[in-house]
């Protein structure tokens, strides 16, 4: 009889341990799912617009919207122009044309990176990824390296 | 006349609530007298910048706009059109900048007192959460006004937060609300801030203060082998009250004036297609990992000096968390002078830190 009674007491424990898993379950899930938030399509661009040439000076910069992410374009003393992206690979802030030192900098952590992206100073890790620069007519393009 | 009514009010509850019970309880209620005794007001101090901090971030919720496109606007017209708009926004830009001051020296002073050894462990455990906590209240308050300043904090701490070893991702899209800092972070930021941290932080406060209520004040170890009746002490009510209360009364008025005479800026609203403004530093109390983070090179052998630094933080934060349970000395009533000198290091890096960061 006790054994009986054992027998079931543990069939219920063991069934209301598992409704209240399912339960816990059910209500974390969605929670965990809601909070992540949704993958976005980027928008596709391969190819934006960057103005004129002759509205930027030698020697100066520009951020350009590409898609979601910044680009940062560079005229050089020269009248060349350079496009990298502007997300500083040591914590994500938007990198400028220092020019007085000829460098791309980041104002946050002072990393420095050369005209070509390379990192060359300060605690970031990587280079500043390339984009291309296609020069139509007037009008300065910026086209994602293939 | 008065009187009579209020005695039958009392009564009334009395009867109902058993008030005599709590009356007897802070009747017999006693402060510790001593030459250390300065530091107990401290946590009564940050208790009522936590209250100012209800009361006028209730306040600016009636004309805040949590979004990106409307937040900043918002808090111009704070600012500039609303009735003593400018008054509220900066005692809760003020507070908040004092309370974490007051938290740290309330943290301090307990460590150096070794008031965190038996029984008090978890009195210590929830009060360095309790500072966590107030240092996430500061990190996502800052976003709200969404000016330039706040914009690149943001992607540089939650960029941190995303070179946590296997969960700095995940984490970092939850923070963010997606890959960048948007109007998705900024509505998380805003959520976290009025709803879910005051929620956290009020239950750990309860449980602080319940078990600082059941255990007493902790005494210094000096005192703790004289006689019961060569202590010193003064009741809690009125005495240590009445002490409390005119220290609330002058931090008023120095924020009062602090916030008169140094209104809360606002800054430059924020574009994530602009370059990080020369200058930018984050607050003065992230000022020393922001600083030390500078000084970490690049590449440490084959490990990015980045997540060296964060890893360094992670593990001193968890140490200290965990003071009482690894120094068992001052549990048994022994000296340890290692936790001074610990105490001295922890101190010393934060102050030179800082003065670096901020002269740099």
């Amino acid at each position: 009889m006790s054994e009986n009674l054992q027998s079931r007491r543990s069939f219920i424990t063991s069934i209301l341990t598992l409704g209240a898993a399912g339960l816990s379950a059910s209500i974390i899930y969605p929670i965990i799912k809601y909070l992540t938030p949704p993958k976005q399509r980027e928008a596709e661009v391969s190819n934006v617009s960057a103005g004129k040439i002759k509205d930027m000076e030698n020697d100066s910069f520009k951020i350009v919207r590409f898609g979601n992410k910044p680009v940062i374009l560079i005229k050089t003393d020269k009248g060349d122009f350079k496009a990298l992206s502007a997300q500083c690979t040591h914590l994500d802030c938007t990198v400028q044309y220092k020019k007085s030192e000829g460098v791309i900098w980041c104002a946050c952590h002072n990393g420095k990176y050369d005209l070509n992206g390379r990192n060359i100073s300060g605690p970031p890790p990587r280079p500043l990824d390339p984009y291309m620069v296609q020069i139509k007519g007037e009008e300065v393009f910026i086209s994602k390296k293939a | 006349m008065v009187k009579k009514y209020f005695t039958k009010t009392y009564e009334w509850l009395d009867e109902r609530l058993d008030l005599t019970s709590l009356s007897h309880f802070i009747e017999k209620k006693y402060v510790p007298v001593h030459a250390h005794s300065i530091w107990y007001y401290f946590g009564g101090v940050s208790l009522f910048f936590f209250l100012i901090q209800v009361l006028t971030g209730i306040l600016l919720l009636f004309y805040y706009k949590g979004s990106a496109d409307l937040a900043f606007e918002s808090i111009q017209f704070i600012m500039s059109k609303v009735e003593f708009g400018w008054l509220i926004r900066s005692i809760h830009a003020w507070a908040a900048n004092l309370f974490i001051l007051s938290v740290f020296i309330h943290m301090f002073s307990v460590f150096f007192e070794k008031s965190y050894r038996k029984p008090r462990e978890l009195t210590w455990v929830t009060g360095v959460f309790l500072f966590f906590m107030t240092l996430a209240f500061g990190f996502s308050g800052y976003l709200l006004p969404w000016n330039k300043l706040a914009f690149f904090a943001t992607k540089v701490g939650t960029d941190i937060a995303g070179n946590i070893p296997i969960v700095g991702n995940i984490m970092k899209g939850f923070l963010r609300g997606g890959d960048d800092v948007t109007g998705a972070t900024l509505s998380r930021f805003f959520g976290f801030h009025v709803a879910l941290f005051p929620g956290i932080f009020t239950i750990l406060l309860v449980i602080h203060l319940i078990m600082v209520q059941r255990q007493g004040m902790s005494e210094p170890m000096e005192t703790e082998g004289t006689p019961e009746t060569e202590k010193k002490s003064m009741p809690f009510f009125p005495n240590f009250m009445l002490r409390d209360l005119l220290l609330w009364l002058i931090v008023l008025n120095v924020l009062a004036i602090l916030a008169v005479f140094f209104p809360a800026d606002l800054g430059e609203k924020a574009d994530p297609f602009s370059s990080a403004p020369a200058g930018i530093k984050p607050e003065w109390y992230f000022l020393f990992m922001f600083q030390t983070l500078k000084y970490i090179p690049a590449k440490i052998f084959i490990m990015d000096g980045e997540l060296l630094g964060i890893l360094l933080f992670g593990f001193a934060g968890l140490l200290w968390v965990l003071v009482p349970f690894w120094d068992t000395q001052s549990s048994k009533g022994l000296r340890n002078r290692k936790i001074n000198y610990i105490g001295l290091f922890a101190v010393g890096f934060i102050i030179v830190l800082t003065i670096l960061g901020w002269v740099s």
